[in-house]
């Protein structure tokens, strides 16, 4: 797939896309693919503090539990609360219906240290 | 770094490759749950290659086994099969293992991966003072499996071997696909199937047409991601998880394998004996009732207290039944059914029951 210009990425495989202040954050189509089969996604409620480049959260397999990386740092406005009863939301549209939260960003600058689309399908090409 | 002669057809198949046991394995192709699903309900083959097989033969191998495993290989008939254990002299469990009885005086031993060159040294070992020789065959053995309500006919076609009178737990030699084989009707995967041994350099043949043959029928390629949530639905113990080196076969559930009225001395029979009725912890089935779900290593507490009292040995949402499933050691009194218990995921507490294994058993 072409990965969406209007976000950046992380080396972790996250994306996030900044609207009106606000960011949403979720994991690549290629992060969803390298987990398999997602059965369990476990995020932060509203009010948690993210921290850039920290855990942040889980997402599981049938076999592995991968941590989740926040990209840029931030309070937590907004959870996918639909996750909860449908995790494999996050394989089946992770740029899409399958994201993760919403956070007021407190240091917009932290962005530039991202990726764009480009040199994001040129890392996991490289992979 | 081993491969197994199937490499290229795994990763023609669009494999993901993971080092596992000192070999270079499939975890997956299509998705673990896709695969496991065709196990239930069709059937998967599994490139077990990398699998120990030992061969002892003599006069003596029967009584030698005897005396070096916790069974009594002797009492075997001609192409029957059990399963087994070895221990250490303190009762702890070196490998678990399948006893094939060949011939009178023949037994095929089969390992785990992990464990062949320990188990090898130990066989040699005991084996000394019996008239038996051992045979390590693994790097010239294939060994693939066959597993799920399709496997008979799948197999059938493919085979001179008469497989609805092959009793399970039972070896018969024959050929497959025109190729010598000893075909074990046995698995680790809960549903009916087989166990095929081959030449190395028959493998990659009879794979390519096993699997194009059986594609309509619903034969899919399966790995040892599908492998592990089925021998955990099927509540089968995994070396390294619910047994090993700290574990006797009572703690791990498995007391009845141990046969104390065999004559003679065994390894490990004093040390047993001793502890036979009194086991330090017990495997538990769980079933977790919360969000979350238990994995390797995870605590295990009673409700609301601050001390944990075990710890999760194995743990996944099962495909097959749709909730988390897990085994767990616990003290003894905490074994019964319907226990309420707690496992540690990450800070949270998620509640869970005992529950009897296995969390699957095949429909009838």
């Amino acid at each position: 797939m072409a990965y969406p210009d209007d976000c950046k990425y992380s080396d972790e495989h996250e994306w996030i896309r900044v609207e009106d202040g606000v960011a949403t954050i979720g994991i690549t189509a290629y992060a969803a693919e390298q987990v398999g089969d997602i059965v369990f996604v476990e995020v932060p409620a509203v009010g948690t503090t993210l921290t850039a480049t920290q855990p942040f959260g889980v997402i599981e397999s049938v076999k592995a539990v991968s941590e989740l990386f926040a990209p840029a740092s931030g309070k937590v406005v907004e959870m996918n609360g639909a996750l909860a009863d449908a995790p494999e939301t996050v394989a089946e549209d992770p740029h899409g219906a399958g994201w993760l939260v919403k956070i007021a960003l407190s240091d917009p600058s932290e962005l530039d240290r991202l990726k764009d689309a480009a040199a994001y399908q040129a890392m996991i090409d490289a992979a | 770094m081993h491969q197994t002669p199937l490499d290229a057809q795994h990763r023609a198949l669009g494999a993901r490759m993971i080092p596992f046991a000192g070999w270079e394995m499939p975890v997956q192709y299509a998705g673990i749950v896709q695969e496991h699903q065709a196990v239930r309900t069709a059937a998967g083959l599994f490139d077990l290659s990398h699998m120990g097989e030992l061969w002892i033969r003599g006069p003596g191998a029967a009584a030698a086994l005897d005396a070096a495993l916790v069974t009594a290989p002797s009492r075997l008939k001609d192409g029957r099969a059990h399963y087994s254990m070895i221990c250490a002299p303190d009762g702890s469990v070196m490998d678990d293992l399948i006893v094939y009885r060949t011939a009178a005086e023949e037994f095929l031993v089969v390992a785990n991966a992990s464990n062949r060159e320990v188990v090898a040294a130990a066989l040699a070992e005991r084996l000394a003072g019996h008239d038996a020789t051992l045979d390590d065959a693994s790097l010239r053995t294939a060994l693939i499996a066959i597993q799920g309500p399709r496997a008979v006919e799948l197999l059938q076609a493919h085979t001179d071997i008469d497989l609805s009178p092959l009793k399970y737990y039972s070896i018969a030699a024959g050929q497959v696909c025109k190729r010598a084989a000893l075909i074990a009707r046995t698995g680790y995967t809960g549903e009916d199937g087989f166990e095929v041994y081959l030449a190395w350099d028959d493998a990659a043949r009879i794979w390519n047409h096993l699997l194009e043959e059986g594609k309509a029928a619903g034969l899919v390629p399966a790995g040892l991601g599908a492998r592990d949530t089925l021998r955990l639905e099927a509540g089968m113990p995994l070396y390294g998880q619910e047994l090993d080196r700290e574990t006797t076969p009572f703690e791990a559930g498995l007391g009845r394998v141990v046969k104390f009225d065999k004559d003679g001395d065994f390894v490990g029979r004093a040390a047993l004996e001793a502890v036979k009725d009194a086991p330090a912890k017990v495997l538990v089935g769980l079933r977790l009732t919360g969000r979350g779900i238990a994995r390797t290593g995870y605590p295990v507490y009673l409700p609301a207290a601050a001390e944990a009292v075990g710890r999760v040995t194995s743990g996944t949402a099962s495909p097959t039944l749709g909730h988390p499933i897990a085994m767990a050691f616990v003290p003894a009194e905490l074994a019964a059914p319907d226990t309420a218990l707690e496992v540690g995921v990450r800070a949270d507490r998620v509640p869970a029951v005992v529950i009897p294994m296995p969390f699957y058993r095949r429909p009838t």
